[in-house]
């Protein structure tokens, strides 16, 4: 390669990354700085984050928010690992004709979009009288197709003859899924585990839809009620930003590794 | 006799432990997606105003093709999905083959940078972009400075700005996602066949479309079908980066559907029919992406 050439492509990744990270860069030292010195353009962390913060904290609570949107969110991941890893350990391993029939037409679900579905869900969880609850919430994704179909995926190299060696030493099914496969699978869950949880927590339309009571509302939400105002603060605005998704910044960083092998194995 | 009875009765064992295993994963998709989708099929028949629905025959559906802000809000969105998602798919895939070189340097550190979009939520990303677009945001800011502007465009308030920023938007939040699919799709290709394709004289262009694209179909094919998918429900962003607005001339049809549903008075038949019309778009879609993606062989 020339070093013209190579320059390009230097200059153009850079250019590239600086677009990806300027944003949220401006995010956080906006979350530090007074509105008006948002507006007026001043991109280096100052020292207006408690301020910001104290004027948060006085609008929105955000501490509940916060809170629900945990509370949801790792019950749902739980719940919902648990479900597809058993669903996806049960197609492989215990794979017949039917089965394979079976998941055919699990897979069509990936295809069915949230909108299509979400009166008539929204009519049976206030039915249940599910509204507002973490039920409500966790229910229609707490079994997804595309967990499944990776967990699926990932029980293929398993291997039969520790499974045959466990049963014959009498082990239960139940206690071979849990003791042997669990620790096993361990990078297959790390991913599930990201792609659920960030799903969870950015999730907007549906408890946008079921929780109308504002103490159970999730953090997605209280931000966006904040910009319906006529004049923003940017900075409170910001650090509302900034809080709402640290968390799912975090859970990427420490799992990013097995977010990409896990995304291979779906793809493979 | 007795052994073959007794392989029977535990390979039976065997077939009900699975249907134990995958049973409330199944249970739970017949119940969360199948059922809903058929009741919202029938619901899309009755009209009505809360629990007293009924019967209306096929009107929800003419009524549909004469709602302009309906029409506007499918136009939006394949406004959107044509523009997007093939400008999208086409940079991760370039973005992708250059991170793919082996003699690069910082890789890793690349990658992470331009992944990192993915790893803020839609609603604060969305609210990051209204706030830098906005008329005494950033853009303009950085815009009237250089001269470029005399005065503060209003972005978020034209109808074809307005539509483009949440075009930026999307390929910002999305381009290093699609991206990480090519990656682990890429480090299945042996890297010799490039560099065996280099000794015959390919430039990297050639390369790029004689061996990258065909040997990448399959992730393609994925990403393109996730992809629109995900920009024909796209709802985050219309609520939160436009509002729809202004005039609804940016609304996309799940954002409409959502209003008609529970901000206006609520009339579910009529928000069924057009849901059910965005399942059929879909379908179509995928459909016609796998029958191409078949073809290219």
């Amino acid at each position: 390669m020339t070093k013209a050439k190579k320059f390009g492509m230097y200059l153009f990744l850079c250019i590239v990354s600086f677009i990806s990270v300027f944003p949220l860069y401006w995010m956080v030292s906006a979350a530090t700085n007074k509105s008006a010195e948002v507006i007026s353009g001043r991109l280096v962390p100052g020292t207006y984050f408690i301020e910001n913060l104290k004027n948060l904290l006085a609008t929105q609570n955000i501490g509940r928010a916060l809170g629900n949107s945990f509370k949801y969110s790792i019950i749902l991941t739980l719940v919902s690992l648990v479900v597809c890893s058993l669903a996806g350990y049960g197609f492989e391993i215990y794979h017949d004709k039917a089965k394979d029939t079976v998941m055919s037409i699990i897979l069509l679900a990936m295809m069915v979009p949230f909108v299509a579905t979400m009166i008539p869900l929204f009519q049976m969880v206030s039915k249940a009288g599910w509204l507002n609850t973490t039920i409500g919430f966790i229910l229609p994704t707490v079994s997804t197709p595309f967990l499944i179909m990776m967990f699926r995926q990932s029980a293929r190299s398993f291997p039969h003859d520790i499974m045959e060696a466990a049963r014959i030493d009498g082990l239960s099914e139940l206690r071979i899924f849990f003791q042997m496969f669990m620790p096993t699978m361990r990078s297959t869950y790390a991913a599930a585990m990201t792609i659920t949880f960030m799903n969870a927590w950015n999730s907007y339309l549906w408890p946008k839809v079921i929780m109308t009571d504002t103490t159970s509302q999730t953090m997605p939400m209280v931000v966006a009620n904040l910009t319906e105002g006529y004049v923003t603060d940017y900075g409170m605005l910001m650090l509302a930003v900034l809080i709402c998704t640290l968390p799912t910044a975090i859970v990427f960083f420490c799992l990013q590794n097995a977010f990409a092998e896990g995304i291979t194995g779906a793809v493979k | 006799m007795s052994k073959s009875s007794k392989k029977l009765t535990l390979s039976k064992k065997h077939n009900l432990t699975g249907w134990a295993f995958l049973a409330p994963g199944a249970i739970l998709i017949l119940i969360m997606s199948f059922i809903p989708m058929i009741r919202a099929l029938l619901l899309s028949f009755q009209s009505g105003v809360g629990a007293q629905m009924k019967p209306c025959g096929i009107m929800n559906y003419t009524r549909m093709f004469k709602d302009t802000v309906f029409i506007q809000s499918i136009k939006n969105t394949f406004f959107y999905l044509i523009i997007q998602v093939p400008v999208m798919l086409i940079f991760a895939l370039i973005l992708a083959s250059i991170l793919n070189n082996k003699d690069l340097k910082f890789k890793g550190l690349f990658r992470t940078m331009i992944f990192l979009p993915c790893a803020t939520s839609l609603v604060a990303y969305a609210i990051i972009f209204r706030s830098l677009f906005a008329n005494n945001g950033l853009v303009n800011l950085v815009l009237v400075n250089l001269g470029i502007l005399d005065q503060p465009y209003s972005f978020l308030t034209n109808t074809t700005s307005a539509r483009i920023v949440i075009i930026i938007a999307l390929l910002w939040r999305w381009t290093g996602y699609n991206m990480v699919f090519y990656l682990s799709g890429l480090q299945n290709i042996e890297y010799s066949i490039y560099e065996a394709a280099k000794i015959d004289g390919a430039s990297a262009v050639q390369s790029f479309f004689r061996i990258t694209v065909p040997l990448l179909k399959p992730t393609i094919l994925l990403t393109a079908i996730m992809s629109t998918n995900g920009t024909l429900q796209l709802f985050d962003e219309s609520v939160n980066l436009t509002n729809g607005g202004p005039a609804n001339t940016s609304i996309t049809m799940s954002h409409y559907i959502y209003d008609m549903s529970f901000k206006y008075v609520p009339n579910f038949g009529y928000s069924a029919a057009m849901s059910f019309l965005i399942l059929i778009l879909v379908a179509i879609l995928a459909f016609l992406q796998m029958k191409v993606g078949d073809k290219r062989d």
